[in-house]
């Protein structure tokens, strides 16, 4: 059952991930990525991490999306029309690509090799309270300085936006 | 029998099927108050000519909309346009799998619970439902190549947006005090009596009463689901009819019943968080079982009376009907087997019922907000005193731990 889900839902990640490059009107891309992180939801929850799982879906799928959308309708962004792209790219493209994630797993198997694949049903700590009390301890500074992160991003966006008035 | 059915698939599978079926019924009806409420509000009849008092009404309305002409208007996105009402409805019924809406019972030696699912996660995930919503309104806007529909589309996300926000920040208040993110625990928390007869819901008791956080909630409830006074993306003054402009049939009704069903489940939220779920108000032992007999039996007395000084000649004959079945429902809810099964869900759906009247009472009062109050009162007032709020409650519950 596990696995039909798993499959199931990592084919439609895949296919929506593949469907934002190859779709030529943005919100249709928009959409598809919208698809993408409600799979890895699925995902996420299936792991056993259900708040991680909610979290993605209200701030990724609900929120930063939506605003995506938001503006790409308010700017009426039409279809794109699309270019040859370069020959190096095209030829060497998907040869280049599969030797990269041969040597990613070749890697991998090599340094870690005490890895083990996931079993869902394993892990348990995904709930509100652990990472509660994880990001409230062992991982309180990059939690605040993620913050003050985000505040810097609000105070710049409002000194461009202001000064547009002047 | 294959040993893929077990009873726990027996009991969703019933479960689900009188969910659903009570949900769809709730929705066709809910229209039919909403219009004699608001038309007695405005000393109206209401809908009065389909059945005895407008009750086919709906029926007549479903029938209407189904054998209309659904026109796709040239120049749409014609995907996008077909997917927007399906995406509004789901997403609005969805939401309500995770409410609990009564304790454990047992049938036939199966306890099982009166909700279709209890994740431990369960208002995150009517958080995150109800932010994919807005999707729905946005796309059916801009997929209808229509400059009213993708401003009322636009309308919409920014004002859901905005809203969120303060809601989110009430949501959160209450939680503090039950410690848990269950919906079922969130209500098992607001059970048993201060002083013998106060409730504990969250409004009530506890460190700090919930009251500011329950009418941030409700106001940010009325933006969400985009009623009066906050319904701007459908402001037929300035927008035609909004988002939904080129939209007919049952695509058109699709929207409709997604806006009713984003109303049942944010009363059934708002029970659930503030006013203690299927906890009757005052102890049974102080005799609240009565409430729902007293309720029904005043009803059909009721009928009975009108029945006998009819207003029109078929009222001698629909209203005693209407009577014996009120009496009849008053004589079931004084089975002990009964009371002790339904009267939470009772309680529950008293409760909702009674939220849903507001909303229906305010559309027929208040007038709508321009547009510019409506972000300032957002993000100006609302957002801050949710805030406040919240550190208050933080601290109140820190203090007594």
């Amino acid at each position: 059952m596990e696995i039909f889900f798993f499959l199931l839902f990592a084919i439609v990640a895949l296919a929506c991930a593949l469907n934002v490059v190859l779709q030529k009107h943005p919100i249709s891309s928009a959409l598809s990525l919208v698809g993408v992180m409600v799979s890895l939801a699925v995902l996420y929850l299936m792991l056993g991490a259900e708040f991680i799982a909610m979290a993605q879906v209200v701030v990724y799928a609900g929120a930063v999306m939506v605003l995506f959308i938001f503006v790409i309708m308010l700017l009426n962004a039409g279809a794109e029309t699309r270019k040859g792209g370069s020959i190096t790219a095209q030829v060497l493209g998907i040869p280049a690509l599969l030797a990269f994630f041969a040597a990613l797993v070749f890697l991998i198997t090599t340094y870690y090799p005490g890895l083990s694949p996931v079993k869902f049903g394993d892990f348990t700590g995904g709930g509100a309270r652990e990472i509660g009390m994880k990001l409230f301890s062992s991982y309180l500074l990059p939690f605040e300085v993620t913050s003050v992160l985000i505040l810097i991003a609000i105070v710049g966006a409002i000194v461009l936006a202001r000064k547009e008035l002047d | 029998m294959p040993d893929f059915i077990t009873p726990y698939l027996i009991a969703t599978l019933v479960k689900t099927a009188v969910l659903a079926g009570a949900l769809m019924t709730t929705l066709a009806y809910l229209q039919w108050i909403e219009r004699k409420v608001i038309a007695h509000v405005q000393v109206r009849m209401g809908p009065s000519r389909v059945g005895p008092h407008g009750l086919m009404q709906p029926l007549a309305d479903v029938i209407k909309l189904i054998t209309k002409e659904g026109v796709i208007p040239a120049d749409v996105n014609v995907f996008f346009y077909v997917l927007a009402p399906f995406l509004a409805v789901f997403m609005s019924l969805i939401s309500i799998s995770v409410i609990p809406f009564g304790p454990p019972v047992t049938v036939f030696g199966y306890t099982t619970n009166l909700s279709l699912a209890d994740p431990n996660v369960g208002i995150l995930f009517v958080l995150a439902i109800s932010s994919m919503g807005v999707y729905g309104v946005a796309l059916a806007g801009w997929s209808s190549n229509n400059k009213y529909s993708l401003l009322g589309g636009l309308r919409s996300s920014a004002q859901m947006i905005s809203y969120e926000l303060p809601m989110s920040l009430a949501i959160a208040a209450p939680l503090l005090m039950a410690g848990s993110l269950s919906l079922r625990e969130i209500v098992n928390s607001q059970g048993g009596y201060s002083f013998g007869v106060l409730p504990k819901w969250a409004i009530f008791s506890g460190p700090f009463p919930q009251f500011f956080s329950f009418i941030i909630f409700m106001i940010s409830a009325f933006a969400e689901t985009n009623r009066v006074p906050f319904d701007l993306p459908e402001a037929e003054n300035e927008l035609v009819a909004g988002f939904h402009t080129e939209y007919s049939s049952m695509k058109f009704a699709s929207f409709f019943m997604s806006e009713y069903s984003n109303m049942v489940t944010i009363c059934c939220i708002t029970t659930v968080l503030f006013l203690g779920g299927w906890h009757p108000l005052w102890p049974a032992a102080l005799g609240s079982n009565f409430v729902a007999p007293a309720l029904f039996a005043l009803a059909g007395a009721l009928c009975f009376l009108h029945g006998l000084n009819p207003a029109r000649p078929l009222d001698r004959f629909t209203l005693p009907v209407f009577g014996l079945v009120f009496f009849g429902l008053a004589g079931v809810f004084l089975v002990p087997i009964v009371v002790t099964m339904f009267m939470p869900v009772f309680w529950f759906v008293a409760k909702t019922g009674f939220l849903l009247f507001v909303f229906i009472w305010i559309r027929a009062t208040l007038p709508r907000f321009r547009y510019d109050q409506l972000m300032s009162f957002a993000w100006k007032f609302l957002f801050p005193v949710a805030l406040l709020n919240l550190l208050l409650t933080a601290l109140m519950v820190s203090l007594v731990q």
